[in-house]
């Protein structure tokens, strides 16, 4: 009987694990990967779940002033849906070994990252349409690509978070295009909202690539499948064409058109303001960890009861089967 | 002189719109992400029923008001909901609670409504009976799981009811200008709904280990557009876009 060594064990399965990636086979919870491969997707796939739910703040700031029951119903559909995104994707993260507490406390604990857009505070009612509009569109163009991540759960998670997550961009888009034709003080809601919303919502797509400390690795894996470059480049091309149907304007003085690729190349991003609030010097950047935090300890009671009853129940119904017995 | 269909559709609707505006504060501060999603959920569904009524209300108006209308440019004194739906959330324990007290009404007065003879009126009531059960049966668990869990949820739960059961009388207590409508089978006789409530909710609140309150004054005013001091702070809060814009659509 011939024994392997560990190392070369790993280096076969590493091979295999590659091959697999490589031919676009799915990998799956108890299949062997790599730890890298299976923290990088913990830390990807928990940073996501947290942009959904720290995404439910600025948004839910306008709830209780949305302007027609309509809209207030939508809006909170909408939130509501980020919530069960949350919820889905800490519980795909689940299936790489990881407790969903762990995570929420690394969340609260601010050792975490969550999508750096959340940090820009939602000032008007139009808000909630750039939002939609251009921060889940940015987020479609971003999930339609991890969609065909090899990480089965991750892939499927997108699929179907896609899927409403479209919804969420017509809601959006069809609250800028009514404001856009709607009373001179709507309109310029509107364009002053999209001129906050442009530029951070470029900045969703993360660092251009030759700044990009992850990207090699994930796109070796098929964890990513596009580059931040080509995915900005992607949404800016969508995003014009819709900007131009409703009558507005980019904040983008260098906008222009590039006719022999056919794409649309804007001015420099000011990628100072990106990392100032990345690394937590945004506008609301305490205010949205202070807010998890409070809504967590408020909810501490809560917890507790829930706890402290379902061990009640077990202790009885324990009790009245050894009664019967 | 408002018609008394026109206000009967008033107090189920702004009950529903008040008491989901309230609840949709929670969004996103809820103690649990589960919950987070259940009470938008419940803020969706109150409000979807204020939408329907309040639409019917502005139709039978017939004055060109729609349910934007009635819901965004009427003031505090101009709202007929109970007083129950427009104290502020509170805490977990006082949301909760309350929504198990209307929830246990709003079943009652939905099951007697779906048998209207308005159609618009029974078509409603038997979408909202479906929405209002689901309602009670998740706030119900609820509160025994508050009431039964720890010492702190156990007195926090307590706190619940003794604040809120001053309010619940208003729920039973029949408007004279609905008599007509009640004969005619148009509208349900809510003081004919309490004996039922009592005993769901007493049987709730048993297995919760809590104790209703007895012999307390019975609040009432908002059925007559006399309100507590918080409505008009909520009003405000939720008006304050489309009044800022009238005439715009949205």
């Amino acid at each position: 009987m011939t024994t392997m060594s560990p190392v070369a064990d790993d280096s076969a399965r590493l091979a295999q694990f590659e091959a697999r990636v490589a031919a676009d086979e799915s990998i799956e919870p108890k299949d062997w990967m790599p730890e890298r491969y299976r923290s990088q997707l913990i830390r990807m796939m928990s940073q996501h779940a947290h942009s959904e739910v720290v995404g439910m703040l600025p948004e839910g700031n306008w709830i209780t002033r949305a302007p027609s029951l309509r809209r207030k119903m939508i809006l909170l559909a909408k939130v509501q849906d980020e919530g069960g995104h949350g919820l889905y994707i800490y519980c795909g993260t689940e299936t790489l070994g990881v407790d969903r507490q762990e995570l929420v406390q690394q969340l609260l604990d601010g050792k975490a990252k969550y999508s750096s857009i959340f940090n820009y505070p939602t000032l008007s009612w139009a808000d909630m349409g750039a939002i939609g509009w251009l921060v889940d569109g940015a987020a479609i163009v971003n999930q339609t690509m991890l969609a065909k991540a090899s990480y089965g759960p991750y892939a499927r998670a997108m699929v179907r978070i896609c899927k409403e997550e479209n919804f969420h961009k017509r809601q959006g888009y069809e609250i800028m295009a009514t404001l856009a034709r709607g009373t001179p003080a709507q309109k310029a809601m509107a364009q002053e909202s999209l001129n906050r919303w442009w530029w951070p919502s470029l900045m969703m797509f993360g660092p251009h690539d030759k700044d990009s400390s992850n990207s090699d690795e994930l796109m070796k894996w098929g964890i990513k499948r596009k580059s931040n470059d080509e995915l900005r480049q992607r949404f800016v091309n969508l995003t014009i064409a819709q900007v131009k149907a409703i009558d507005l304007t980019v904040p983008d003085p260098a906008l222009r058109y590039d006719e022999a690729t056919g794409n649309w190349i804007t001015g420099p991003i000011d990628w100072d303001e990106f990392w100032r609030v990345v690394k937590g010097n945004g506008p609301c950047n305490r205010e949205r960890i202070e807010a998890r935090r409070r809504a967590h300890e408020d909810g501490a009671w809560v917890r507790a009861a829930a706890i402290a009853h379902a061990e009640k129940q077990q202790r009885n119904n324990r009790e009245t089967t050894e009664r019967q017995q | 002189m408002n018609t008394p269909l026109f206000e009967a559709l008033l107090r189920l609707g702004d009950d529903r719109l008040v008491l989901g505006h309230r609840t949709s504060e929670w969004c996103g501060h809820a103690p649990i992400l589960e919950e987070d999603i259940a009470l938008a959920n419940i803020a969706l569904d109150h409000i979807g029923q204020a939408n329907l009524l309040l639409g019917y209300a502005g139709t039978v108006e017939g004055a060109g008001r729609d349910q934007d209308a009635l819901a965004y440019f009427r003031d505090a004194v101009e709202y007929r909901n109970a007083l129950l739906c427009e104290l502020p959330k509170g805490d977990f324990g006082v949301t909760i609670v309350r929504h198990f007290l209307h929830g246990v009404f709003s079943v009652l007065q939905w099951e007697a409504l779906s048998q209207s003879t308005d159609p618009t009126i029974a078509g409603i009531a038997a979408k909202a009976l479906k929405e209002s059960k689901y309602h009670v049966r998740h706030c119900g668990e609820w509160v025994i799981r508050l009431g039964d869990g720890t010492d702190e949820s156990h007195a926090r739960a307590q706190a619940a009811v003794d604040q809120l059961w001053p309010y619940t009388g208003e729920l039973f207590m029949q408007p004279a200008d609905e008599a007509s409508l009640v004969s005619a089978g148009v509208s349900a006789d809510v003081s004919a709904l309490e004996g039922a409530w009592r005993a769901q909710v007493s049987d709730v609140l048993r297995r919760a280990t809590l104790t209703a309150p007895e012999g307390v004054w019975m609040q009432r005013g908002g059925r007559e557009g006399r309100h507590t001091e918080h409505l008009g702070h909520m009003l405000a809060e939720m008006q304050i876009v489309a009044r800022s814009h009238p005439g715009a659509q949205w």
